[in-house]
C-alpha cells in the first residue's frame, strides 16, 4: 500500500507494507545510507533517527505509527559542504573508527542538544546509553557532543546568516 | 552530494569520498584480462630490509600510477577497516612524491586492480603496504627527477621537487604529468630507496583528518551495506540452528509465493531467499526459518568446563623459547594458571556483501580483510579458476579480525550464482553474525616461576594450549557456505602460524631477560567451536597472562610493579614506554589506591617485534555488588616513525575500550548443541554508563625508524593493566577471563 | 527509577495518627554514642549472614542512590506532601550509624526509632522488621558496621508543619505498630516457618503487596491483595491473584531466583532489584519464601487451572499472524511487538508470549504502560533482556489501542477504564526519572538470570 512519509523535510509515496520498519523504508525506498542496520532488535542504536524531535530506533518503528510526522536522518542536518554544527563537531574529533555507529549516536546527541543545549557530561552519557560502539570511540564521541554543544551555543549567538540580508 | 534519487552505480560508488573509487565492472574486467598482474619477480640478491610489499609486488606502478594529466593514484593491497590507514597512506605518498595532500587517490584491495598484499591483518599495513608506498614513491619521485634531469640537461642534484612538479635552478617547472609519458613507472623497484629527511617532514607526522570521516557523518555511500546496484535483489540466509545441522525439509512453494519473493535457494544445508525489497527478504527468511526442519546434534562441549576440555585435548607440544642459567637459583616459586572463554569480534554492522554474476564471471563486493586469498576460497567453492572471480573490498562495519565478512562474501557469490545478471545483496542479520562468525579461541596458560634472594625471577616457565588463530580462508572449507552446500569442502586442517609472530603463542615469549626460561606452546588441532583470528590473536591472553603474573611475583617480592618490570627489562624503547606511562599516569611506588579502588600496569611489545605499549589503569568496585568500573587510563606507545599521530591515538583508545570490555564482560555462551550469545542481550559489551572518565595517549614518535603499526598494539597491555587494577582494588587475584562482575563480588567476599 | 516508596496517604496518617496519640508515648530516650566499632571486631561469618540478611531484606535499593554510594542513603521519596529522604546507614561516625551500638541498632529495627530517641517515619518498614530477631539484627549491625563509611549526610525532610515533628509518629506507631518476633506455626513445617518468618518480617513483602488504608497503614485482612509503589502496580500475591497462570513453589522458586519463569515473564520495575537481590542469598531461604508464599496464594480453583492449562497451551501453540489489522492497536502490536513476543524464542530473551503476562490480566494499565514506554534496559556488563522502549516513537493514542487491543486479546478480563490517564501519567513519571536518575545506573546485582538462555 501507499504511505505518504516526510523525510527530512520532503514528502515520500512509498509503497510499502505497514508494517515495515522505518529503517528499511530509509535505506531501502529513500536510498538513505544514515540510518544503519546493526541488530533489528531495538539494542545498539546504529539505526537511531529522529521523529518529531526524539531520538527513534528505526529498526523497531513500523512505518504505521509516523503518519504526519517528520523524520530526521543524518542526511538531513548538513551535508559535507554546509556541515550542521553536531557534524563538524564529529569531523573535528575525528570521533570515528570504522564509524558504523557514529551516525546513530549523532542523531542521539542531536535529540538531546535540541532539548538541552547544555547537557551535563552525566547526561550525555546517560543519553547515548542504548547506543554502542564496538571500535571504542567513546570518548571521542563524548568531546565531540560536547563540542557540538559550543557550535550551537556560538551558532545562536553569532547573529544568524540566513535571514540576516547583508 | 550523494543524496537519494540518482542511482547510477558509478556515483554511489564514488559517493561521498568514499572507500571504492569510480570505476565500472566493464573496466574492471578490462583490466584483468589486458594488464595481469605482473608475475613476481625473482627476489633481489640481498633484499633491502625496509621495502615492505615491494618484495613481492615489485613494479612500481603497481603502488603509485601518474596521469598525463598529472592526477596520481596510491594503490594498495591493504583493506581499510576503520584505522584510519587510507589516510596514513595518502600522507606517505604525498610527502615523499612532494604533492599536496589532496592532490591524491589511494585505492585500496580489488583483486582486478591492486597488489596481493594478502591479509589485512597482524597490524602489519604500515609495515607492509605503508613501506612500499614510502619506497614506491620515494623511487618514482627519483625517476621524475631523472627523466626531467635528462630532459634539461641539468644534473639531477640540481633539480627538487614541489607541489607535484620537478624544479630546475632556472625556475623551469615540469610536471609530474609531463614527465611520466611511456612506462616510466612500470619498472621494478630497487633494493634501495632515496627517503626524505624525516626532519624536512611536512605531512608525515601530522594529525591530518581522515579522508573517509566526512563522508561517513553526512550520510555518504561508505560501507559495503550501502551498495544498491540497479535491479539489485536482498538476499538472506537460513543458517542451519547449530553446528553440522542438516536440513530435512522446508515449505519453498509457500515461500516462493510470498510477496517480493524472487527465488528460495537451496544447496545441501545451505538455505537462502531473495526478493526484491529488503523486508520482503526479511519477512520471507523469518517464514523459511519457520517452515525449516533440522536434525541437531548435540556436540559442543561444556561451556564452564572449557579448559579442562582443551587441556584433555590432544596437542602437538614444542618448545619454543629455552634459556638456562644453572647459576641462577630460585628460593621462592610461584604458580599460577589464567584462562580465556571464546570471544566474539562482535561487529556493530552484521557482515554484508554484494555479487553479480554477469558471463561466467562472479564479482563479489566484500568487507574481507584478504580480497585475494577470499577470491581463491570462492573459486575453490564455485569450482571455477580464480580469473573468473573478483573481489573487491569495500568497508564495512569494524571487525577486529576474521567476522562473518569471507563468509558472507561466499554467501553471496553462491547466490549470485544462481541469479545470472542480477546483483545479489546479502545482509546478515544479527544473531547470524553472533552465532556464526569464527570466535577468538579459548586458551589456558600455566605459568610458574622462582624468585631468587634479591627478588629478582631467576626461572621462568610458561605453558600456552590453544587451538589456532587462523581459519581464514585459503581454501573453500574455511567458508560457511562451502561447508554447508550439497558436495560440501571440508573444513581444512588447522595450521599452528608460524613464529616469530606466532598465533596462540603470540606474546608467549617474555620480552623480559630471565636468566632460565622455558616456553612451550601446546597447538590443539581439534576446534570443538568454530574459531578464527581475532585482534591481537594469542597475544590477547599471552601478555594478559604474562602480565598478570609479574604483577603476583612482584608482590611476591614486595617490589613495586613498575620497578619490578624495568628491573628484568633491557629493551631500552620499552623502558622509555614504561616510564612514559608510568610519569604521565602518576605511578608512586608504594601508593595506595582510595578506598574502593585500585591502580594496575602492565606492558608489551606486540609480537615482540612489533610497537611498543604500557598501560596504566585504576578501577573502582563496587564492594557490594562487585562491579567494576574503569576510571581512568594511561597509556604510551612507540610505533616507530609516526605518520598520523591522531590515528594512532584513535586506534589505542579503541584497544583500551575494547579489550577492557572483553576483559571485563565477554564469553560466548553454549549449551551442548547450540550457541546462545546471539544477540547484545546475551553478549553484553561495554556500555556508555561504563565509560571512562578519561583515556590518554601518549606517543613516542621515533623519527626515521620502521613504521610499528598500533591497531593490535593494545589490546594485551589493557587486559593485564585492568586484570591488575581489579586484584589491587579487590585484594584477590582473578585468572579466569572475564573478570566479570559476579567473580569479582564472590572474590571479595565480604 | 525514582522510587516512591512511601504512599501519599501515609502522610495523611501521619497528621491524624499524631493528633490522636498522647505527647506521653512520643519520648524515647537517646542510647549512648558509642565510637564505632572496629571493623575487624565483627566475627566474619557473621558478617557473612549479615550479607545475605541485607540481600534478603533489600536494604540497599532505599539507601542507595542510583549510582551513588551503596547505603549512603538520601535517595528522595517524594510525596504530595513534601519529600523524605532515605538515611545513610554506612557506619560514618557524623552523618550515618557509626555511632550506634548494638541495641541502638535493634530499638530502631524493632521500634522505628533512632540513637537519639527520634521516631522514624514509616518508609523504614519497622512495622516488618519488628518481627526480626536479635540474632538476626545483630547479623545485620555486624555487615552495616564493616561497610565503608562515607560522608553523606542525610538531606532535611521537605515535610510542612505538623508533619516535620517527628513526635507525630508516635501516634501512628500506637495505631498500626504490632510488636512482637514471630511465632512459629507448629502446624507447618520448619520451612514454611522459614519463610513466613522471611516474608513477614525482613522481606518485607507486603509493604508493597498489601493494600493500605486511609491512614497509610497495611490492611488488616487484606494481606497480599496487591498494592502500589513507584507508580507500579504491585500485584495480588494471594488468592486473587491476577496471574493468567496460578503459580507453584517451583514457579515461584525459579521466578525470584533467577528473575524470570516462562510462564510468567520477566520481573521489571522494583521486583528487578527484588530478585537480583535474592539470586546472591542462600537458594534455601528463597525456597523457603516461594513455600511459604504457596500457601498464601492457596491452591488455585478449578476454574483458575482450567484458564491456566488453556493459556499455556495457547502460549505453546505455533502463532497465528494477527490478521484483524482493522481492530485498533493489531496492527500496531503485529508490526511492533509480535515480531519480540511471538517468535518463539525462550524467555527472557524473547518476549514472554502475552497471554502468560499477568501485566495485562491486571487490574488496572499502569505496568503495561510502564514497560511499552520505556522498555527493559540492559544492565551493564551482564547478560540481561532489552526492550526498545516506544514512548519516542508511539503517541499517547497509539499507546492506548495497543493497551486495549492486548487486554481484549491476551486476557479474560473488562477492559481497563481510564487508559489514556495512566499513559498520560507514566509518561510523566518516565520523563522525571529521566531526568532524577544519574548514571552510571548499578544494578544492584543479577537483576536476572543470565546463565542460561
Ligand atoms: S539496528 Fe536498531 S537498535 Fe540495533
Ligand atoms: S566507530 Fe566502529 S562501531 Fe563505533
Amino acid at each position: 500500500m501507499t504511505i505518504t512519509l516526510k523525510v527530512n523535510g520532503h514528502d515520500h509515496q512509498i509503497d510499502a507494507d505497514p508494517d515495515t520498519p522505518l529503517l528499511y523504508v530509509l535505506r531501502d525506498d529513500i536510498r538513505l545510507n544514515g540510518a544503519k542496520f546493526g541488530c533489528g532488535l531495538g539494542q545498539c542504536g546504529a539505526c537511531t533517527v529522529i521523529v518529531d524531535g526524539k531520538a527513534v530506533l528505526s529498526c523497531v518503528t513500523p512505518v504505521l505509527l509516523l503518519d504526519g510526522k517528520q523524520v530526521t536522518t543524518i542526511e538531513g542536518l548538513g551535508t559535507i559542504d554546509a556541515p550542521a554544527p553536531i557534524q563538524r563537531a564529529f569531523m573535528e574529533e575525528q570521533a570515528a573508527q570504522c564509524g558504523y555507529c557514529i551516525a546513530g549516536m549523532m542523531m542521539r546527541a542531536q535529540a538531546l542538544l535540541q532539548r538541552n543545549s547544555k547537557p551535563t557530561d552525566e547526561q550525555i552519557r546517560a543519553e547515548l546509553e542504548p547506543n554502542l560502539c564496538r571500535c571504542g570511540t567513546h570518548m571521542r564521541i563524548l568531546r565531540a557532543v560536547h563540542r557540538a554543544a559550543q557550535l550551537m551555543d556560538t551558532a545562536e549567538l553569532s547573529p544568524s546568516l540566513e535571514g540576516s540580508v547583508q | 552530494m550523494n543524496g537519494p534519487g540518482n542511482l547510477d552505480r558509478r556515483q554511489i560508488l564514488a559517493g561521498g569520498g568514499a572507500l571504492i573509487v569510480s570505476f565500472s565492472l566493464s573496466d574492471a574486467f578490462a583490466q584483468d584480462q589486458a594488464a595481469p598482474a605482473p608475475a613476481p619477480a625473482p627476489a633481489p640478491a640481498h633484499p633491502p630490509k625496509w621495502i615492505g610489499s615491494l618484495k613481492e609486488t615489485p613494479f612500481l606502478d603497481s603502488w603509485v600510477r601518474i596521469d598525463a594529466d598529472g592526477g596520481i593514484t596510491v594503490f594498495t593491497g591493504k583493506a581499510e577497516l576503520g584505522q584510519g590507514f587510507k589516510t596514513a597512506f595518502q600522507q606517505i605518498a604525498a610527502e615523499e612524491l612532494d604533492v599536496p595532500f589532496k592532490s591524491l587517490k589511494v585505492v585500496t584491495a580489488d583483486t582486478g586492480r591492486t597488489a596481493n598484499e594478502g591479509y589485512t591483518a597482524g597490524s602489519h599495513s604500515m609495515q607492509d603496504s605503508g613501506t612500499a608506498i614510502l619506497n614506491a614513491a620515494a623511487q618514482a619521485r627519483a625517476l621524475l627527477i631523472a627523466e626531467a634531469a635528462r630532459r634539461l640537461d641539468v644534473p639531477a642534484e640540481n633539480l627538487r621537487t614541489e607541489n607535484g612538479a620537478v624544479i630546475a635552478p632556472d625556475g623551469q617547472r615540469l610536471g609530474y604529468g609531463d614527465l611520466v609519458a611511456g612506462n616510466l613507472l612500470h619498472i621494478q623497484a630497487q633494493p634501495e630507496s632515496t627517503l626524505k629527511d624525516p626532519s624536512k617532514y611536512t605531512v608525515v607526522g601530522q594529525p591530518v583528518p581522515r579522508v573517509d570521516i566526512p563522508a561517513k557523518v553526512t550520510g555518504g555511500a561508505s560501507y559495503v551495506q550501502d551498495m544498491r546496484l540497479p535491479g539489485m535483489v536482498h538476499a538472506r540466509v537460513v543458517r542451519p540452528p547449530s553446528y553440522g545441522a542438516q536440513l530435512i525439509d522446508y515449505d519453498a512453494a509457500a515461500i516462493e509465493a510470498m510477496p517480493g519473493v524472487v527465488k528460495v535457494i537451496r544447496s545441501g544445508n545451505f538455505l537462502g531467499v531473495a526478493a526484491k525489497k529488503e523486508f520482503q527478504a526479511i519477512k520471507a527468511m523469518r517464514a523459511l526459518t519457520a517452515s525449516a526442519k533440522w536434525n541437531e546434534t548435540a556436540r559442543l562441549p561444556k561451556q564452564e568446563d572449557i579448559a579442562r576440555v582443551l587441556l584433555g585435548l590432544p596437542s602437538q607440544d614444542s618448545t619454543i623459547f629455552e634459556r638456562k642459567n644453572p647459576a641462577a637459583v630460585g628460593l621462592k616459586t610461584i604458580e599460577a594458571t589464567y584462562t580465556r572463554p571464546y570471544q566474539s569480534h562482535g561487529s556493530i554492522g552484521p557482515s554484508c556483501a554484494v555479487g553479480h554474476h554477469v558471463d561466467d564471471v562472479t564479482t563479489v563486493w566484500t568487507h574481507t580483510q584478504g580480497v585475494f586469498p577470499d577470491r581463491a576460497g570462492i573459486a575453490e567453492m564455485l569450482r571455477v579458476p580464480p580469473a573468473k572471480v573478483r573481489l573487491i573490498h569495500a568497508e564495512g562495519s569494524g571487525c577486529y579480525g576474521h567476522n562473518g565478512a569471507d563468509d558472507a562474501a561466499a554467501d553471496a557469490a553462491l547466490i549470485a550464482r544462481e541469479m545470472p545478471d542480477v546483483p545479489v545483496r546479502v545482509q546478515w542479520m544479527r544473531d547470524q553474525e553472533h552465532g556464526w562468525e569464527p570466535y577468538g579461541p579459548a586458551m589456558v596458560t600455566k605459568l610458574k616461576a622462582s624468585l631468587d634472594d634479591s627478588g629478582a625471577i631467576a626461572d621462568w616457565n610458561f605453558e600456552v594450549w590453544s587451538n589456532t588463530h587462523s581459519m581464514r580462508p585459503g581454501g573453500a572449507g574455511s567458508l560457511l557456505a562451502a561447508q554447508h552446500m550439497a558436495q560440501p569442502f571440508a573444513v581444512p586442517a588447522p595450521k599452528p602460524l608460524p613464529l616469530p609472530e606466532g598465533g596462540g603463542d603470540r606474546n608467549a615469549i617474555p620480552i623480559y631477560t630471565f636468566p632460565n626460561a622455558h616456553v612451550v606452546h601446546h597447538f590443539i588441532p581439534a576446534m570443538p567451536i568454530r574459531i578464527s583470528a581475532m585482534r591481537g590473536l594469542g597475544a590477547y591472553h599471552n601478555v594478559f597472562s604474562i602480565e598478570s603474573f609479574m604483577d603476583e611475583l612482584a608482590i611476591a617480592a614486595n617490589a613495586d610493579p613498575v620497578e619490578f618490570r624495568l628491573k628484568h627489562l633491557e629493551d631500552s624503547r620499552g623502558r622509555d614506554v614504561i616510564k612514559k606511562t608510568a610519569e604521565a599516569f602518576g605511578w608512586k611506588k608504594g601508593q595506595k589506591a582510595p578506598d574502593g579502588r585500585g591502580y594496575g600496569f602492565a606492558f608489551a611489545r606486540y609480537k615482540n617485534l612489533a610497537a611498543y605499549c604500557a598501560i596504566a589503569t585504576e578501577i573502582e568496585i563496587n564492594r557490594e555488588t562487585g562491579c567494576p568500573r574503569l576510571v581512568r587510563a594511561v597509556a604510551a606507545v612507540d610505533s616507530g616513525q609516526v605518520v598520523n599521530p591522531d590515528g594512532i591515538i584513535n586506534q589505542v583508545e579503541g584497544a583500551i575500550m575494547q579489550s577492557m570490555s572483553w576483559t571485563l564482560y565477554e564469553a560466548v555462551t553454549f549449551n551442548d548443541t547450540r550457541i546462545t550469545s546471539i544477540d547484545w542481550q546475551t553478549y553484553p559489551i561495554v556500555r556508555f554508563d561504563a565509560v571512562p572518565q578519561s583515556i590518554e595517549v601518549h606517543i613516542i614518535d621515533r623519527p626515521g625508524l620502521p613504521y610499528l603499526g598500533a591497531g593490535e598494539t593494545g589490546q594485551g597491555p589493557a587486559a593485564a593493566s585492568v586484570a591488575n587494577a581489579v586484584a589491587n582494588a579487590a585484594g584477590k587475584r582473578l585468572r579466569d577471563l572475564p573478570l566479570n562482575r559476579k567473580k569479582i563480588k564472590d572474590a571479595i567476599d565480604v | 527509577m525514582t522510587r516512591t516508596r512511601i504512599i501519599a496517604s501515609a502522610v495523611a496518617a501521619l497528621l491524624i495518627g499524631g493528633g490522636a496519640a498522647a505527647f506521653a508515648v512520643a519520648w524515647r530516650p537517646a542510647i549512648a554514642a558509642i565510637e564505632p566499632p572496629a571493623p575487624k571486631s565483627f566475627d566474619p561469618a557473621l558478617v557473612k549472614r549479615g550479607r545475605d540478611l541485607a540481600a534478603l531484606g533489600n536494604c540497599t535499593d532505599c539507601h542507595t542512590v542510583r549510582g551513588g554510594k551503596t547505603f549512603a542513603g538520601g535517595l528522595p521519596v517524594p510525596t504530595p506532601f513534601g519529600t523524605i529522604y532515605s538515611s545513610n546507614i554506612t557506619p560514618d561516625a557524623d552523618t550515618g550509624i557509626g555511632t550506634w551500638s548494638q541495641a541502638a541498632f535493634r530499638r530502631a529495627m524493632r521500634s522505628g526509632i533512632n540513637r537519639e530517641g527520634q521516631h522514624l517515619y514509616p518508609t523504614f518498614p519497622y512495622d516488618h522488621f519488628t518481627n526480626v530477631t536479635d540474632e538476626d539484627d545483630d547479623a545485620l549491625y555486624a555487615y552495616l558496621m564493616t561497610r565503608p563509611a562515607v560522608h553523606a549526610p542525610t538531606p532535611a525532610n521537605q515535610l510542612s508543619f505538623p508533619l516535620d515533628q517527628r513526635f507525630v509518629v508516635a501516634g501512628w506507631k500506637l495505631l498500626f505498630l504490632r510488636r512482637g518476633t514471630y511465632a512459629p506455626d507448629s502446624a507447618q513445617t520448619a520451612e514454611w516457618n522459614r519463610g513466613a518468618y522471611l516474608v513477614e518480617g525482613l522481606a518485607h513483602c507486603g509493604s508493597c503487596h498489601t493494600p493500605r488504608n486511609a491512614l497509610g497503614a497495611e490492611r488488616a485482612g487484606a494481606s497480599f491483595a496487591g498494592g502500589d509503589v513507584d507508580n507500579w502496580n504491585a500485584y495480588a500475591i494471594n488468592a486473587r491473584s491476577p496471574s493468567p497462570v496460578p503459580w507453584d513453589t517451583a514457579a515461584l522458586f525459579s521466578y525470584l531466583r533467577q528473575g524470570w519463569h516462562p510462564d510468567h515473564g520477566v520481573a521489571r520495575g522494583p521486583m528487578a532489584e527484588v530478585v537480583s537481590n535474592l539470586s546472591s542469598v542462600d537458594e534455601r531461604d528463597v525456597h523457603a519464601i516461594a513455600t511459604y508464599m504457596t500457601s498464601v496464594f492457596g491452591a488455585p480453583t478449578p476454574d483458575q487451572m482450567r484458564r491456566g492449562n488453556e493459556v499455556l497451551a495457547k502460549a505453546k501453540a505455533p502463532a497465528v499472524p494477527a490478521s484483524q489489522t482493522e481492530v485498533p492497536g493489531a496492527s500496531i502490536y503485529a508490526a511492533a511487538c509480535a515480531t519480540c513476543h511471538e517468535t518463539g524464542r525462550p524467555v527472557p530473551y524473547g518476549g514472554v508470549n502475552l497471554g502468560l503476562s499477568t501485566a495485562i490480566s491486571g487490574p488496572d494499565p499502569r505496568n503495561v504502560a510502564n514497560i511499552v514506554l520505556s522498555g527493559i534496559r540492559p544492565v551493564e556488563g551482564e547478560r540481561s533482556p532489552i526492550m526498545p522502549g516506544f514512548a519516542n516513537s508511539m503517541t499517547n493514542d497509539q499507546v492506548a489501542a495497543v493497551l486495549n487491543y492486548l487486554r481484549s486479546r491476551f486476557s479474560n478480563q473488562p477492559a481497563w477504564t481510564g487508559v489514556e490517564k495512566t499513559i498520560e501519567e507514566a509518561r510523566r513519571t518516565q520523563t522525571v526519572s529521566l531526568q532524577t536518575s544519574p548514571p552510571p545506573h548499578n544494578a544492584p546485582a543479577d537483576p536476572t538470570q543470565r546463565d542460561k538462555p
